[in-house]
């Protein structure tokens, strides 16, 4: 029987999931031993016409990872879809945005300005920019288009599964291509880690009071981080509440407060909006003013409460909107 | 009539890049350009956010050396907030950036651009990877590869909470310290690695310096440069990845200029052009004159063989004398050869290998001394390291509640953009002739730019299977007339 073929395709991200797929180690020989490879730009061959050749539906899954942020992006994007039985949007950036999103809080007329213009390091007399067609010397050069706004992956395609983290782990990456090759798959749409809080699995949670309730907002700047509270306790605001589990709590292992990578559980569909609600039930406070002056004390909220999600959250849609005017 | 050929994808430079190579009419290649298409818009996006929230956003720069962004993002914090890292915490960033280098060194080596050498670079292309490298040196040798970067990878797990975006970089300091018991543990890890870096040296001068047709290839001039170099250097003018001054010498070698950090922008500028999002930085005190070496043009070049060459020497004693055994087979300093980035790679595996065996030795690495809380009030600061494939800097500016107001970022690979392009074209020039595509053209190109190690770029060789590249040939009305893939 032929091995199932399988494509891995980044778009707007920084090789760190594909570095995951990497640090698979001794079990990616086993990985390759299973199925086919057929496209992977990090390390192999990209094939890019041979795709276009193939029929529809002849890979058995393409693993996406990455935002949406360009033309060539959302073209490869929509090309692996009809090409392909399954699509798992892979990692923080293809599920919900990831940190490229964050770009959606500002405008394609301000990075451009930043990068080409007013950089300090820019000498750009000429007031030259990138362009989708460019004529140097008589040759014609082409760049992709540069969207106005990062799209997750499902805003450009249908998804089949999502692989949560930034970037998922080996163990869920090792799961996930494990359950397709033996074609024990939950529901369409399922996120491939489990579905409770990042809380339920922290060593820290024994120390998290019954009742925690935060009297100040604290920065890791500020104070020395008790490497074994947990840190909502100590007043630094901790994501792990409204974020889903399956990273082995990797970052309070480095003593450092969750932001969220994960995304959101099954129950919430928008991660900040969860995150305000614990903080709102755990602020103390007598009276409006009081919980007001608490919460002066989150200097970026967007940021804080949305840094991976911003595509798929209430704030990321706005924008959109704005955008497309 | 024009011809055009174009390599797309090529293999990748943080993220994705493509070569369009144009031939004139008589078929010679006229000009070559490596493209990037790719932008994300880090210095706009970063705007807003709280400093100290940097060193775990602009990581995701680049997910294949994270470490670097971290590392440099938590530098310039510090200066923004004219905090000094404690001893211990400084101790720490280097022991973590020690293993960072040398991991990441090794798997381009055994992984990526070794099996060029190793297999031999004429060998088929299902040999050139790094299976073809274990039946060369032996499966124990192999096994070694895995293990070793494995165990130094725990080092920065274990200390900075993950391996693919760190986490754990603060003004001041470090979030996590060290006990005595994984000082221990971790000191065997560091024997070993040291162990390895020599075994490694051992492996590249057995296969390839006594290989005289390997050596000719090196000292060759079709992959030949003379540029500027920069790197940092210590008091000492060595060679350091963490910090010191920064060297930028001559294509004769002799020192233009040493300058601090935060005088950056008196020296580095960056040219734009319509044809790629990415930038190409060039020295202010030359000016930009185009793709192109020598004295006179702006191009400098970063990362290994760039930082020996900007430097007088290693500040350990292993790779001091491996320093000096490579100068002497090259002819002296500066060495211009674009492939020599593959030695002088090993020569700074070894060092960062003696210098976390230094590090682990100390007992002092252990105290809870780790970090310092800063109490001025923040306003900028510019943060620099080297990064494995180069001079990284990271320039913020912040409101009096440490909010940031403008970013800029001059990153690693970004170095080497001028370079990279003009070692390809220089490549193709020797192998295109009278519109004659040499088939050998593919790898000979692929060697020029793998050597700079852009990122995962040639990856390719980790897995058994085809090669990325495809070049088509254009005739001036568009049309394919020849296609070579391999």
């Amino acid at each position: 029987m032929a091995k199932p073929k399988v494509a891995l395709y980044w778009c707007a991200s920084c090789g760190g999931c594909d570095e995951a797929v990497v640090d698979l180690a001794e079990n990616i020989l086993d990985v390759v031993a299973a199925v086919d490879i057929i496209l992977w730009p990090i390390a192999m061959d990209f094939k890019y016409k041979d795709i276009e050749a193939m029929e529809d539906g002849s890979i058995a899954v393409s693993f996406i990872n990455g935002a949406i942020r360009t033309g060539e992006q959302k073209h490869i994007a929509e090309l692996l879809r009809r090409k392909s039985g399954l699509v798992v949007a892979f990692g923080s950036c293809s599920s919900l945005g990831g940190i490229p999103a964050l770009a959606n809080l500002t405008s394609r007329r301000k990075i451009f300005d930043r990068s080409y213009h007013n950089s300090p390091t820019v000498v750009n007399p000429e007031n030259i920019e990138p362009k989708m067609k460019a004529s140097v010397d008589g040759h014609v050069l082409k760049l992709p288009e540069f969207f106005k706004t990062v799209y997750k992956l499902n805003d450009v395609i249908d998804v089949d599964y999502y692989l949560p983290g930034c970037p998922p782990t080996p163990e869920l990456i090792a799961n996930a291509v494990t359950a397709i090759l033996e074609g024990k798959l939950p529901p369409k749409g399922a996120i491939l880690s489990p579905d409770k809080s990042l809380c339920t699995s922290c060593d820290r949670n024994e120390t998290k009071p019954e009742d925690v309730t935060i009297s100040k907002i604290k920065r890791v700047i500020d104070i020395e981080v008790d490497p074994e509270k947990c840190f909502l306790a100590q007043g630094i605001i901790c994501m792990g509440p409204a974020t889903r589990d399956g990273c082995g709590q990797s970052c309070i292992n480095g003593n450092m407060p969750c932001t969220g990578c994960f995304g959101p559980t099954d129950s919430c569909r928008d991660q900040g909006a969860k995150m305000i609600a614990t903080l709102g039930a755990i602020l103390e406070g007598d009276d409006e003013n009081a919980v007001d002056k608490v919460i002066e004390g989150i200097v970026d909220p967007a940021g804080t409460f949305y840094r991976y999600a911003m595509s798929a959250s209430l704030l990321g849609g706005a924008r959109k909107e704005v955008e497309n005017e | 009539m024009t011809k055009k050929i174009s390599i797309d994808p090529i293999t990748r430079l943080e993220g994705h890049g493509k070569i369009e190579i144009f031939l004139d009419d008589s078929g010679n290649v006229k000009n070559a350009y490596l493209q990037v298409p790719e932008l994300r818009g880090f210095e706009q996006f970063c705007i807003d956010r709280p400093v100290e929230e940097l060193p775990r956003i602009t990581p995701r720069i680049c997910g294949v050396c994270p470490m670097a962004h971290h590392m440099a993002s938590t530098k310039t914090v510090d200066a923004v907030y004219h905090v000094k890292p404690t001893p211990t915490a400084v101790k720490l960033r280097n022991l973590v950036y020690d293993a960072y280098i040398m991991e990441d060194h090794l798997l381009h080596f055994f992984f990526l651009g070794g099996p060029d050498f190793v297999v031999t670079p004429s060998a088929p292309p299902e040999e050139r990877n790094i299976l073809g490298v274990i039946s060369k040196v032996g499966l124990e040798t192999g096994k070694k590869v895995i293990e070793t970067r494995k165990k130094i990878r725990e080092i920065v797990i274990h200390l900075s909470g993950r391996i693919i975006h760190p986490v754990s970089g603060l003004p001041g300091g470090v979030s996590k310290g060290l006990i005595e018991e994984k000082r221990i543990e971790f000191l065997k890890y560091a024997e070993d690695a040291l162990a390895f870096a020599k075994e490694t040296l051992q492996i590249f001068n057995d296969i390839v310096l006594k290989n005289d047709k390997y050596l000719d290839l090196i000292v060759g001039d079709i992959y030949k440069h003379k540029t500027y170099y920069m790197g940092l250097v210590d008091e000492k003018n060595k060679v350091n990845f963490y910090d010191g001054k920064i060297r930028v010498v001559d294509p004769n070698g002799k020192e233009l200029v040493k300058f601090e950090a935060k005088d950056y922008l008196e020296h580095i500028a960056e040219h734009v052009e319509p044809w790629s999002y990415m930038k190409f930085p060039f020295l202010k005190a030359i000016g930009w004159n185009g793709f192109i070496d020598g004295k006179d043009s702006g191009v400098y070049r970063v990362a290994p063989l760039a930082r020996l060459n900007a430097s007088d020497g290693m500040a350990t004693a292993i790779a001091q004398a491996e320093y000096e055994k490579m100068y002497d087979a090259l002819g002296g300093k500066p060495a211009h050869n674009t492939l020599a980035f593959h030695w002088a790679r090993l020569i700074e595996v070894m060092y960062a290998a003696e210098h976390m065996f230094e590090l682990l030795k100390d007992k002092g690495i252990t105290s809870d001394d780790i970090r310092n809380i800063p109490t001025e009030v923040p306003d900028e600061g510019i943060g620099v390291v080297e990064a494995a494939r180069g001079t990284l800097f990271h320039h913020y500016k912040t409101d009096e509640n440490g909010i940031i107001t403008a970013v800029n970022l001059i990153v690693a690979t970004v170095g080497n953009a001028a370079a990279m392009s003009m070692s390809i074209a220089k490549a193709a020039q020797y192998l295109i002739k009278d519109g004659e595509v040499n088939d050998g053209l593919l790898n000979m190109v692929e060697m020029a730019f793998r050597a700079y190690d852009p990122c995962l770029a040639c990856a390719t060789h980790s897995l058994p299977g085809q090669m990325p590249l495809e070049v088509n040939i254009h005739n001036s009305k568009n049309e394919v007339v020849k296609t070579i893939r391999r």
